[in-house]
Protein backbone atom coordinates (compact mmCIF):
# COMPACT_ATOMS: atom_id res chain seq x y z
CA UNK A 1 0.00 0.00 0.00
CA UNK A 2 2.74 2.66 1.20
CA UNK A 3 4.60 1.39 -1.71
CA UNK A 4 1.55 1.51 -4.07
CA UNK A 5 1.66 5.35 -2.79
CA UNK A 6 5.26 6.27 -3.13
CA UNK A 7 5.83 4.49 -6.47
CA UNK A 8 3.19 6.81 -7.46
CA UNK A 9 4.46 9.83 -6.30
CA UNK A 10 8.13 9.24 -7.81
CA UNK A 11 6.12 8.50 -11.24
CA UNK A 12 5.04 12.10 -10.50
CA UNK A 13 8.06 13.70 -9.55
CA UNK A 14 9.64 12.21 -12.52
CA UNK A 15 7.06 13.46 -14.90
CA UNK A 16 7.18 16.81 -12.90
CA UNK A 17 10.87 17.24 -14.02
CA UNK A 18 11.41 16.01 -17.13
CA UNK A 19 8.43 17.75 -18.50
CA UNK A 20 10.13 21.06 -19.10
CA UNK A 21 13.08 20.01 -20.86
CA UNK A 22 11.14 17.30 -22.93
CA UNK A 23 8.03 19.94 -23.80
CA UNK A 24 11.17 22.52 -25.07
CA UNK A 25 12.74 20.07 -27.34
CA UNK A 26 9.23 19.47 -28.88
CA UNK A 27 7.91 23.08 -29.06
CA UNK A 28 11.52 24.20 -30.59
CA UNK A 29 11.60 21.33 -33.19
CA UNK A 30 8.36 19.68 -33.94
CA UNK A 31 6.45 23.13 -33.99
CA UNK A 32 7.82 24.37 -36.29
CA UNK A 33 8.46 21.32 -38.52
CA UNK A 34 4.89 20.89 -38.75
CA UNK A 35 4.48 24.68 -39.48
CA UNK A 36 6.68 24.03 -42.65
CA UNK A 37 4.87 20.96 -43.43
CA UNK A 38 1.78 23.51 -43.28
CA UNK A 39 3.15 26.34 -45.28
CA UNK A 40 4.78 23.84 -47.97
CA UNK A 41 1.33 23.48 -48.91
CA UNK A 42 0.82 27.32 -50.32
CA UNK A 43 2.45 29.56 -53.11
CA UNK A 44 3.64 31.60 -51.02
CA UNK A 45 6.47 34.50 -50.64
CA UNK A 46 7.47 37.16 -48.39
CA UNK A 47 7.55 39.79 -50.81
CA UNK A 48 4.16 39.34 -52.12
CA UNK A 49 2.33 37.93 -48.91
CA UNK A 50 -1.22 38.67 -50.37
CA UNK A 51 -0.82 36.41 -53.27
CA UNK A 52 -0.39 33.65 -50.85
CA UNK A 53 -3.02 30.71 -52.51
CA UNK A 54 -3.29 26.99 -51.43
CA UNK A 55 -1.67 25.13 -53.96
CA UNK A 56 -1.46 21.20 -51.86
CA UNK A 57 1.00 19.37 -53.53
CA UNK A 58 2.46 21.81 -56.21
CA UNK A 59 5.68 22.65 -54.46
CA UNK A 60 7.01 19.34 -53.76
CA UNK A 61 6.10 18.73 -57.50
CA UNK A 62 7.91 21.48 -58.62
CA UNK A 63 10.86 20.57 -56.45
CA UNK A 64 11.15 17.39 -57.54
CA UNK A 65 10.94 17.84 -61.39
CA UNK A 66 13.64 20.67 -60.73
CA UNK A 67 17.11 19.12 -62.23
CA UNK A 68 18.71 22.04 -59.31
CA UNK A 69 16.97 19.65 -56.69
CA UNK A 70 18.75 16.38 -57.66
CA UNK A 71 22.41 17.98 -58.68
CA UNK A 72 22.35 19.52 -55.04
CA UNK A 73 21.13 15.42 -53.71
CA UNK A 74 24.13 14.04 -55.93
CA UNK A 75 26.82 17.10 -54.39
CA UNK A 76 25.26 16.13 -50.78
CA UNK A 77 25.59 12.64 -51.04
CA UNK A 78 29.38 12.79 -52.72
CA UNK A 79 30.33 14.86 -50.05
CA UNK A 80 29.06 12.98 -47.70
CA UNK A 81 30.10 9.59 -48.74
CA UNK A 82 33.98 11.07 -49.23
CA UNK A 83 34.19 12.67 -45.88
CA UNK A 84 32.58 9.97 -43.65
CA UNK A 85 34.85 6.87 -45.66
CA UNK A 86 38.32 9.27 -45.26
CA UNK A 87 36.94 10.15 -41.59
CA UNK A 88 36.34 6.51 -40.61
CA UNK A 89 39.42 5.48 -42.00
CA UNK A 90 41.58 8.30 -40.78
CA UNK A 91 40.06 8.26 -37.50
CA UNK A 92 40.57 4.59 -36.69
CA UNK A 93 43.97 5.13 -37.74
CA UNK A 94 44.45 7.63 -35.33
CA UNK A 95 42.83 6.16 -32.65
CA UNK A 96 44.37 2.75 -33.23
CA UNK A 97 47.79 5.00 -32.91
CA UNK A 98 46.75 6.69 -29.87
CA UNK A 99 45.88 3.34 -28.15
CA UNK A 100 48.86 2.07 -28.74
CA UNK A 101 51.53 4.59 -27.62
CA UNK A 102 51.35 6.04 -24.46
CA UNK A 103 54.23 8.35 -24.30
CA UNK A 104 52.82 10.99 -26.87
CA UNK A 105 48.97 10.15 -26.40
CA UNK A 106 48.27 13.51 -24.16
CA UNK A 107 50.02 15.48 -26.36
CA UNK A 108 48.18 13.68 -29.53
CA UNK A 109 44.66 13.78 -27.74
CA UNK A 110 45.29 17.42 -27.07
CA UNK A 111 46.68 18.60 -30.34
CA UNK A 112 43.16 17.26 -32.27
CA UNK A 113 41.05 19.11 -30.06
CA UNK A 114 41.92 22.04 -31.41
CA UNK A 115 40.38 21.72 -35.00
CA UNK A 116 37.42 19.85 -32.78
CA UNK A 117 36.91 23.43 -30.31
CA UNK A 118 37.48 25.75 -33.94
CA UNK A 119 33.99 27.73 -34.95
CA UNK A 120 33.40 26.12 -37.91
CA UNK A 121 32.77 29.61 -40.13
CA UNK A 122 36.45 29.90 -38.76
CA UNK A 123 37.95 26.89 -40.21
CA UNK A 124 35.78 27.34 -43.35
CA UNK A 125 37.43 30.78 -43.73
CA UNK A 126 40.99 29.64 -42.65
CA UNK A 127 40.49 27.02 -45.87
CA UNK A 128 39.62 29.87 -48.42
CA UNK A 129 42.06 32.10 -47.50
CA UNK A 130 44.70 29.32 -47.82
CA UNK A 131 43.34 28.33 -51.24
CA UNK A 132 42.18 31.42 -52.71
CA UNK A 133 44.82 32.26 -55.27
CA UNK A 134 44.35 36.29 -54.28
CA UNK A 135 45.47 35.80 -50.31
CA UNK A 136 46.27 31.79 -50.22
CA UNK A 137 49.50 30.32 -50.29
CA UNK A 138 48.57 27.04 -51.90
CA UNK A 139 49.13 28.56 -55.26
CA UNK A 140 52.39 29.66 -53.98
CA UNK A 141 53.79 26.51 -52.67
CA UNK A 142 52.08 23.87 -55.58
CA UNK A 143 53.22 27.17 -58.48
CA UNK A 144 49.76 26.68 -59.67
CA UNK A 145 49.85 30.58 -60.49
CA UNK A 146 45.81 32.17 -60.57
CA UNK A 147 44.33 28.72 -60.37
CA UNK A 148 40.88 29.63 -59.33
CA UNK A 149 39.93 26.23 -56.63
CA UNK A 150 36.61 27.94 -56.19
CA UNK A 151 35.86 28.40 -59.88
CA UNK A 152 35.52 24.97 -60.32
CA UNK A 153 33.45 22.21 -59.09
CA UNK A 154 35.49 19.91 -58.57
CA UNK A 155 38.38 21.54 -56.78
CA UNK A 156 36.12 23.53 -54.67
CA UNK A 157 34.23 20.26 -53.55
CA UNK A 158 37.60 18.79 -53.10
CA UNK A 159 38.62 22.11 -50.86
CA UNK A 160 35.56 21.41 -49.09
CA UNK A 161 35.65 17.85 -48.41
CA UNK A 162 39.41 18.71 -46.99
CA UNK A 163 38.23 21.15 -44.42
CA UNK A 164 35.49 19.16 -43.41
CA UNK A 165 37.87 15.61 -42.79
CA UNK A 166 40.00 17.93 -41.26
CA UNK A 167 37.74 19.72 -38.89
CA UNK A 168 35.62 15.82 -37.81
CA UNK A 169 38.19 13.60 -37.68
CA UNK A 170 39.34 14.34 -34.65
CA UNK A 171 35.82 13.79 -33.16
CA UNK A 172 35.11 10.38 -34.80
CA UNK A 173 38.93 9.14 -33.31
CA UNK A 174 38.03 9.93 -30.24
CA UNK A 175 34.58 8.25 -30.01
CA UNK A 176 37.00 5.35 -32.08
CA UNK A 177 39.17 5.08 -29.26
CA UNK A 178 36.69 4.65 -26.64
CA UNK A 179 35.15 2.22 -28.37
CA UNK A 180 38.88 0.81 -28.37
CA UNK A 181 39.13 0.50 -24.97
CA UNK A 182 36.33 -1.51 -24.59
CA UNK A 183 38.07 -4.31 -26.42
CA UNK A 184 38.91 -6.92 -24.13
CA UNK A 185 42.84 -7.26 -24.15
CA UNK A 186 42.57 -11.14 -23.97
CA UNK A 187 40.88 -11.24 -27.35
CA UNK A 188 43.82 -10.04 -28.51
CA UNK A 189 46.34 -11.95 -26.55
CA UNK A 190 43.99 -15.04 -27.87
CA UNK A 191 44.48 -14.47 -31.53
CA UNK A 192 48.58 -13.78 -30.82
CA UNK A 193 49.07 -16.88 -29.21
CA UNK A 194 47.06 -18.45 -32.15
CA UNK A 195 49.15 -16.82 -34.47
CA UNK A 196 47.06 -14.21 -36.53
CA UNK A 197 48.97 -11.58 -37.75
CA UNK A 198 48.49 -7.98 -37.05
CA UNK A 199 46.25 -7.39 -40.05
CA UNK A 200 44.30 -10.66 -39.04
CA UNK A 201 43.68 -9.68 -35.62
CA UNK A 202 42.65 -5.73 -36.63
CA UNK A 203 40.16 -7.49 -39.06
CA UNK A 204 39.05 -10.56 -36.96
CA UNK A 205 39.43 -9.28 -33.37
CA UNK A 206 39.34 -5.49 -32.97
CA UNK A 207 37.20 -4.32 -35.68
CA UNK A 208 34.44 -6.95 -34.74
CA UNK A 209 34.63 -5.90 -31.34
CA UNK A 210 34.56 -2.02 -32.36
CA UNK A 211 30.99 -2.14 -34.16
CA UNK A 212 29.10 -0.80 -31.90
CA UNK A 213 31.45 2.44 -30.97
CA UNK A 214 31.74 2.47 -35.53
CA UNK A 215 27.81 2.26 -36.13
CA UNK A 216 27.79 4.99 -33.60
CA UNK A 217 30.15 7.17 -34.77
CA UNK A 218 29.03 6.45 -38.93
CA UNK A 219 25.10 7.50 -37.65
CA UNK A 220 26.50 10.62 -36.09
CA UNK A 221 29.14 11.90 -39.20
CA UNK A 222 26.46 11.07 -42.00
CA UNK A 223 23.85 13.04 -40.52
CA UNK A 224 26.07 15.75 -39.22
CA UNK A 225 27.96 15.41 -43.17
CA UNK A 226 24.23 15.88 -44.86
CA UNK A 227 23.42 18.83 -43.51
CA UNK A 228 26.62 20.55 -44.54
CA UNK A 229 26.17 24.13 -44.67
CA UNK A 230 28.91 26.47 -43.44
CA UNK A 231 31.44 25.71 -45.29
CA UNK A 232 29.67 26.16 -48.60
CA UNK A 233 28.65 29.41 -47.35
CA UNK A 234 31.68 30.59 -46.97
CA UNK A 235 33.77 29.12 -49.73
CA UNK A 236 31.65 28.90 -52.97
CA UNK A 237 28.10 30.27 -51.67
CA UNK A 238 27.09 27.36 -54.09
CA UNK A 239 28.47 28.54 -56.71
CA UNK A 240 30.24 26.08 -59.53
CA UNK A 241 27.56 23.73 -59.05
CA UNK A 242 28.76 23.21 -55.07
CA UNK A 243 25.57 23.66 -53.75
CA UNK A 244 24.12 21.21 -50.94
CA UNK A 245 20.67 20.80 -50.05
CA UNK A 246 20.83 22.55 -46.63
CA UNK A 247 21.92 25.73 -48.92
CA UNK A 248 19.14 25.36 -51.27
CA UNK A 249 16.41 25.45 -48.44
CA UNK A 250 18.29 28.58 -46.79
CA UNK A 251 18.57 30.07 -50.43
CA UNK A 252 14.74 29.22 -51.04
CA UNK A 253 13.36 30.22 -47.70
CA UNK A 254 15.66 33.32 -46.59
CA UNK A 255 17.15 34.77 -49.49
CA UNK A 256 14.53 34.83 -52.20
CA UNK A 257 11.29 34.29 -49.11
CA UNK A 258 10.04 31.41 -51.18
CA UNK A 259 8.33 30.22 -47.80
CA UNK A 260 6.00 28.23 -49.80
CA UNK A 261 8.67 26.20 -51.96
CA UNK A 262 11.55 26.51 -49.37
CA UNK A 263 9.30 25.12 -47.22
CA UNK A 264 8.95 22.05 -49.44
CA UNK A 265 12.85 21.90 -49.43
CA UNK A 266 12.92 21.74 -45.72
CA UNK A 267 10.39 19.72 -45.38
CA UNK A 268 12.26 16.96 -48.21
CA UNK A 269 15.50 17.37 -46.29
CA UNK A 270 13.97 16.65 -43.24
CA UNK A 271 12.50 13.57 -44.56
CA UNK A 272 15.62 12.38 -46.19
CA UNK A 273 17.67 13.03 -42.55
CA UNK A 274 15.06 10.46 -41.28
CA UNK A 275 15.08 8.16 -44.26
CA UNK A 276 19.01 7.87 -43.64
CA UNK A 277 18.97 7.82 -39.92
CA UNK A 278 16.46 4.93 -39.83
CA UNK A 279 18.72 2.83 -42.81
CA UNK A 280 21.64 3.25 -40.25
CA UNK A 281 20.16 2.34 -36.80
CA UNK A 282 18.27 -0.58 -38.73
CA UNK A 283 21.24 -1.75 -41.51
CA UNK A 284 23.85 -1.53 -38.93
CA UNK A 285 21.72 -2.42 -35.96
CA UNK A 286 22.72 0.31 -33.85
CA UNK A 287 22.48 -0.19 -29.74
CA UNK A 288 20.33 2.94 -29.25
CA UNK A 289 20.59 1.69 -25.86
CA UNK A 290 23.72 2.58 -25.84
CA UNK A 291 24.08 5.55 -27.74
CA UNK A 292 21.70 6.87 -25.22
CA UNK A 293 24.11 6.16 -22.49
CA UNK A 294 22.20 3.63 -21.12
CA UNK A 295 24.33 1.28 -18.64
CA UNK B 1 63.12 -2.46 -36.72
CA UNK B 2 65.02 -1.58 -33.46
CA UNK B 3 63.48 -0.39 -30.59
CA UNK B 4 64.85 3.02 -31.24
CA UNK B 5 64.03 3.09 -34.56
CA UNK B 6 60.33 2.58 -33.63
CA UNK B 7 60.47 5.05 -31.05
CA UNK B 8 61.51 7.48 -33.55
CA UNK B 9 58.91 6.41 -36.03
CA UNK B 10 56.56 7.11 -33.71
CA UNK B 11 57.82 10.28 -32.50
CA UNK B 12 57.61 11.41 -36.17
CA UNK B 13 53.98 10.21 -36.49
CA UNK B 14 52.98 12.12 -33.52
CA UNK B 15 54.58 15.23 -34.58
CA UNK B 16 52.64 15.15 -37.81
CA UNK B 17 49.32 14.66 -36.56
CA UNK B 18 50.05 17.52 -34.25
CA UNK B 19 51.23 19.69 -37.32
CA UNK B 20 47.94 18.73 -39.04
CA UNK B 21 45.94 19.37 -36.12
CA UNK B 22 47.49 22.99 -36.08
CA UNK B 23 48.66 24.01 -39.38
CA UNK B 24 45.08 25.59 -40.54
CA UNK B 25 45.44 27.75 -36.90
CA UNK B 26 48.99 28.93 -37.44
CA UNK B 27 47.87 29.85 -41.01
CA UNK B 28 45.12 31.99 -39.81
CA UNK B 29 46.98 33.61 -36.79
CA UNK B 30 49.50 34.03 -39.83
CA UNK B 31 47.43 35.72 -41.73
CA UNK B 32 46.24 37.85 -38.83
CA UNK B 33 49.64 39.32 -38.77
CA UNK B 34 50.09 40.56 -42.31
CA UNK B 35 50.57 43.73 -43.27
CA UNK B 36 48.76 45.58 -46.05
CA UNK B 37 50.18 44.22 -49.52
CA UNK B 38 51.65 41.44 -47.46
CA UNK B 39 48.39 39.62 -47.76
CA UNK B 40 48.81 38.74 -51.42
CA UNK B 41 52.22 37.91 -50.98
CA UNK B 42 50.88 33.89 -51.47
CA UNK B 43 53.56 33.00 -48.63
CA UNK B 44 52.69 31.35 -45.32
CA UNK B 45 54.53 33.76 -42.90
CA UNK B 46 54.11 37.37 -42.49
CA UNK B 47 57.48 39.11 -43.88
CA UNK B 48 56.59 41.70 -41.19
CA UNK B 49 54.09 41.36 -38.59
CA UNK B 50 52.18 43.76 -37.07
CA UNK B 51 48.82 43.84 -34.56
CA UNK B 52 47.07 46.76 -36.69
CA UNK B 53 44.01 43.99 -37.48
CA UNK B 54 43.55 43.42 -34.33
CA UNK B 55 42.98 47.11 -33.12
CA UNK B 56 41.17 47.58 -35.89
CA UNK B 57 38.48 44.65 -35.89
CA UNK B 58 37.92 46.16 -32.08
CA UNK B 59 37.60 49.53 -33.54
CA UNK B 60 34.91 48.30 -35.79
CA UNK B 61 31.51 48.48 -34.19
CA UNK B 62 30.20 45.35 -36.48
CA UNK B 63 32.69 43.21 -34.82
CA UNK B 64 32.23 44.25 -31.09
CA UNK B 65 28.54 44.45 -31.03
CA UNK B 66 28.45 40.52 -32.66
CA UNK B 67 30.93 39.63 -29.98
CA UNK B 68 28.37 40.82 -27.03
CA UNK B 69 26.29 39.49 -29.07
CA UNK B 70 27.17 35.62 -29.39
CA UNK B 71 28.45 36.06 -25.49
CA UNK B 72 25.32 37.24 -24.37
CA UNK B 73 22.94 34.45 -26.20
CA UNK B 74 25.62 31.37 -25.79
CA UNK B 75 25.25 32.45 -22.25
CA UNK B 76 21.42 32.81 -22.28
CA UNK B 77 20.74 29.15 -23.84
CA UNK B 78 23.47 27.56 -21.71
CA UNK B 79 22.02 28.61 -18.54
CA UNK B 80 18.07 27.80 -19.88
CA UNK B 81 19.61 24.24 -21.34
CA UNK B 82 21.43 23.18 -18.20
CA UNK B 83 18.97 23.77 -15.76
CA UNK B 84 16.03 22.23 -17.66
CA UNK B 85 18.58 19.35 -18.71
CA UNK B 86 19.81 19.21 -15.00
CA UNK B 87 15.55 18.45 -13.93
CA UNK B 88 15.04 16.08 -16.59
CA UNK B 89 18.32 13.80 -16.03
CA UNK B 90 18.27 13.47 -12.46
CA UNK B 91 14.49 12.21 -13.16
CA UNK B 92 16.15 10.12 -15.65
CA UNK B 93 18.57 8.52 -13.74
CA UNK B 94 17.26 8.57 -10.10
CA UNK B 95 13.62 7.98 -10.48
CA UNK B 96 11.01 5.28 -11.80
CA UNK B 97 8.66 6.29 -14.23
CA UNK B 98 7.41 5.27 -17.34
CA UNK B 99 8.64 7.39 -20.61
CA UNK B 100 11.79 7.53 -19.39
CA UNK B 101 13.37 5.98 -21.99
CA UNK B 102 10.99 8.06 -24.31
CA UNK B 103 12.34 11.20 -23.33
CA UNK B 104 15.69 10.32 -24.07
CA UNK B 105 15.14 8.68 -27.44
CA UNK B 106 12.95 12.25 -28.43
CA UNK B 107 16.95 14.22 -27.14
CA UNK B 108 18.27 11.52 -29.45
CA UNK B 109 16.04 12.27 -32.22
CA UNK B 110 15.81 16.05 -31.98
CA UNK B 111 19.93 16.25 -31.86
CA UNK B 112 19.65 14.75 -35.84
CA UNK B 113 17.42 17.34 -36.45
CA UNK B 114 18.27 19.07 -39.29
CA UNK B 115 18.50 23.09 -38.05
CA UNK B 116 17.68 24.39 -41.61
CA UNK B 117 14.40 22.68 -41.73
CA UNK B 118 12.83 24.85 -39.08
CA UNK B 119 14.47 27.98 -40.76
CA UNK B 120 11.65 29.07 -42.63
CA UNK B 121 8.35 28.87 -40.46
CA UNK B 122 10.90 30.56 -37.07
CA UNK B 123 11.24 33.63 -39.77
CA UNK B 124 8.04 33.89 -40.44
CA UNK B 125 6.98 33.34 -37.04
CA UNK B 126 9.66 36.04 -35.29
CA UNK B 127 8.69 38.43 -37.45
CA UNK B 128 5.31 38.26 -36.05
CA UNK B 129 5.81 37.86 -33.03
CA UNK B 130 8.58 40.53 -32.34
CA UNK B 131 11.42 37.90 -31.83
CA UNK B 132 13.68 38.59 -35.09
CA UNK B 133 16.42 39.54 -34.59
CA UNK B 134 16.49 39.72 -31.04
CA UNK B 135 18.68 37.38 -27.82
CA UNK B 136 15.64 35.36 -27.19
CA UNK B 137 14.82 35.27 -30.84
CA UNK B 138 18.12 33.24 -31.53
CA UNK B 139 18.68 31.29 -27.66
CA UNK B 140 15.14 30.06 -28.38
CA UNK B 141 16.47 28.15 -31.20
CA UNK B 142 19.20 27.08 -30.16
CA UNK B 143 17.42 25.39 -27.64
CA UNK B 144 17.03 22.95 -30.54
CA UNK B 145 20.69 21.33 -30.04
CA UNK B 146 21.96 22.24 -26.64
CA UNK B 147 19.00 20.74 -25.23
CA UNK B 148 19.62 17.55 -26.05
CA UNK B 149 23.36 17.70 -25.58
CA UNK B 150 22.85 18.84 -22.24
CA UNK B 151 20.34 16.00 -21.28
CA UNK B 152 22.81 13.25 -22.96
CA UNK B 153 26.09 14.34 -21.07
CA UNK B 154 24.38 14.79 -17.66
CA UNK B 155 22.17 11.52 -17.81
CA UNK B 156 25.79 10.11 -18.48
CA UNK B 157 26.96 11.75 -15.64
CA UNK B 158 24.15 11.17 -13.27
CA UNK B 159 24.24 7.44 -13.51
CA UNK B 160 27.70 7.07 -12.27
CA UNK B 161 26.65 9.10 -8.99
CA UNK B 162 27.01 7.36 -6.19
CA UNK B 163 23.28 7.59 -4.87
CA UNK B 164 23.42 5.23 -2.23
CA UNK B 165 25.64 8.24 -0.09
CA UNK B 166 22.58 10.24 -0.23
CA UNK B 167 20.16 7.51 1.45
CA UNK B 168 23.27 7.02 4.09
CA UNK B 169 23.41 10.43 5.05
CA UNK B 170 19.78 10.49 5.52
CA UNK B 171 20.31 7.40 7.73
CA UNK B 172 23.03 9.37 9.74
CA UNK B 173 20.11 12.30 10.45
CA UNK B 174 20.01 14.51 7.68
CA UNK B 175 17.19 15.96 5.83
CA UNK B 176 16.04 14.71 2.44
CA UNK B 177 17.35 18.10 1.18
CA UNK B 178 20.42 18.33 3.29
CA UNK B 179 21.62 15.54 2.21
CA UNK B 180 21.07 16.62 -1.24
CA UNK B 181 22.73 19.71 -1.44
CA UNK B 182 25.53 18.84 0.65
CA UNK B 183 26.30 14.99 -0.74
CA UNK B 184 24.96 15.41 -4.37
CA UNK B 185 25.34 18.22 -5.09
CA UNK B 186 29.28 19.22 -4.95
CA UNK B 187 29.63 15.13 -6.65
CA UNK B 188 27.29 16.32 -9.40
CA UNK B 189 28.92 19.56 -10.61
CA UNK B 190 31.98 18.41 -12.31
CA UNK B 191 29.00 16.94 -14.89
CA UNK B 192 26.80 20.13 -15.29
CA UNK B 193 30.06 21.97 -15.59
CA UNK B 194 31.05 19.65 -18.39
CA UNK B 195 27.46 20.00 -20.08
CA UNK B 196 27.82 23.64 -19.34
CA UNK B 197 30.95 23.91 -21.45
CA UNK B 198 29.78 21.66 -24.55
CA UNK B 199 26.58 23.13 -24.69
CA UNK B 200 28.19 27.10 -24.91
CA UNK B 201 30.54 25.45 -27.67
CA UNK B 202 27.90 24.48 -29.61
CA UNK B 203 26.08 27.36 -29.44
CA UNK B 204 29.00 29.47 -29.62
CA UNK B 205 29.68 27.75 -32.99
CA UNK B 206 26.00 28.26 -34.72
CA UNK B 207 26.09 29.77 -37.98
CA UNK B 208 22.74 28.69 -39.31
CA UNK B 209 20.79 30.53 -37.34
CA UNK B 210 22.92 33.11 -36.70
CA UNK B 211 22.40 34.82 -40.33
CA UNK B 212 18.99 33.53 -40.96
CA UNK B 213 16.92 35.05 -37.62
CA UNK B 214 18.91 38.76 -37.58
CA UNK B 215 19.98 41.12 -39.98
CA UNK B 216 21.62 44.01 -37.63
CA UNK B 217 23.69 44.55 -34.82
CA UNK B 218 21.35 43.97 -32.25
CA UNK B 219 21.61 40.10 -32.54
CA UNK B 220 24.08 39.33 -35.10
CA UNK B 221 26.40 36.96 -33.46
CA UNK B 222 30.32 36.62 -34.88
CA UNK B 223 30.29 33.42 -36.80
CA UNK B 224 27.51 35.47 -38.59
CA UNK B 225 29.18 38.85 -38.70
CA UNK B 226 32.22 37.19 -40.28
CA UNK B 227 30.56 35.97 -43.38
CA UNK B 228 29.31 39.68 -43.79
CA UNK B 229 32.88 41.47 -43.06
CA UNK B 230 34.15 43.70 -45.65
CA UNK B 231 37.09 44.55 -43.35
CA UNK B 232 37.81 46.87 -41.20
CA UNK B 233 39.33 49.57 -43.13
CA UNK B 234 39.16 50.43 -46.76
CA UNK B 235 42.67 49.92 -46.56
CA UNK B 236 42.73 46.67 -45.71
CA UNK B 237 42.16 43.16 -47.30
CA UNK B 238 39.36 41.79 -46.00
CA UNK B 239 41.02 38.47 -44.85
CA UNK B 240 43.37 40.12 -42.45
CA UNK B 241 40.58 41.62 -40.69
CA UNK B 242 38.42 38.27 -40.86
CA UNK B 243 41.59 36.17 -39.48
CA UNK B 244 42.06 38.54 -36.91
CA UNK B 245 38.05 38.64 -36.11
CA UNK B 246 38.60 34.61 -35.86
CA UNK B 247 41.48 34.20 -33.89
CA UNK B 248 39.89 36.53 -31.71
CA UNK B 249 36.63 34.38 -31.30
CA UNK B 250 39.02 31.09 -31.55
CA UNK B 251 41.54 31.60 -28.82
CA UNK B 252 38.90 31.87 -25.84
CA UNK B 253 36.87 28.46 -27.41
CA UNK B 254 40.03 26.56 -27.79
CA UNK B 255 41.30 27.54 -24.41
CA UNK B 256 38.24 26.21 -22.83
CA UNK B 257 38.68 23.11 -24.85
CA UNK B 258 42.11 22.59 -23.97
CA UNK B 259 41.87 23.40 -20.33
CA UNK B 260 39.21 21.05 -19.80
CA UNK B 261 39.68 18.61 -22.03
CA UNK B 262 39.41 15.18 -20.07
CA UNK B 263 35.72 16.35 -19.09
CA UNK B 264 34.67 16.99 -22.96
CA UNK B 265 36.69 13.60 -24.21
CA UNK B 266 34.45 11.81 -21.73
CA UNK B 267 31.45 13.96 -21.67
CA UNK B 268 31.40 13.56 -25.77
CA UNK B 269 32.31 10.14 -25.50
CA UNK B 270 30.11 9.06 -22.31
CA UNK B 271 27.22 6.77 -23.85
CA UNK B 272 28.23 7.43 -26.89
CA UNK B 273 29.84 3.46 -26.38
CA UNK B 274 28.11 0.82 -24.91
CA UNK B 275 30.70 0.44 -21.30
Amino acid sequence: MTTGRTRQRERRAGWALAAPATAAMLVVTAFPMLQALWLSLFSYRLTNASAREFVGLRNYAVVLADPLWWQDVRTTVLVTIVTVSVELVAGLALALAMHRIAFGRRVVRTAILVPYGIVSVVSAFGWRFAFSSETGFVNGWLGLGDFAWFGHRWSALAVLCASEIWKTTPFVSLLLLAGLAQVPEELWEAARMDGATAWQRLWRVTLPAMRPAIAVAVLFRTLDAYRVFDGVFVMTAGAQRTESVSFLAYRQVIVRTALGLGSAVSVLLFLSVLLIAVAIVKGARVDLAGVRGAR
Amino acid sequence: MTRRAARLGWTAATLLVVAYALAPVAWIVSLSLKRGDDVHARRFLPSDWTLENYRAVFRTPLFTAALRNSIGISLMSTGVSVVLAALAAYAIARLEFPGRRWVLGTALAVAMFPVISIVGPLFELWRTVGLYDTWPGLAIPYLSFTLPLSIWVLTAHFRQLPWELEEAAIMDGATRWQAFREVMVPLAAPGVATAAILTFLFAWNDFVFGISLTSTDRARTVPAALAFFTGASQFQHPAASIAAAAVVVTVPVVALVLVFQRRIVSGLTSGAVKG
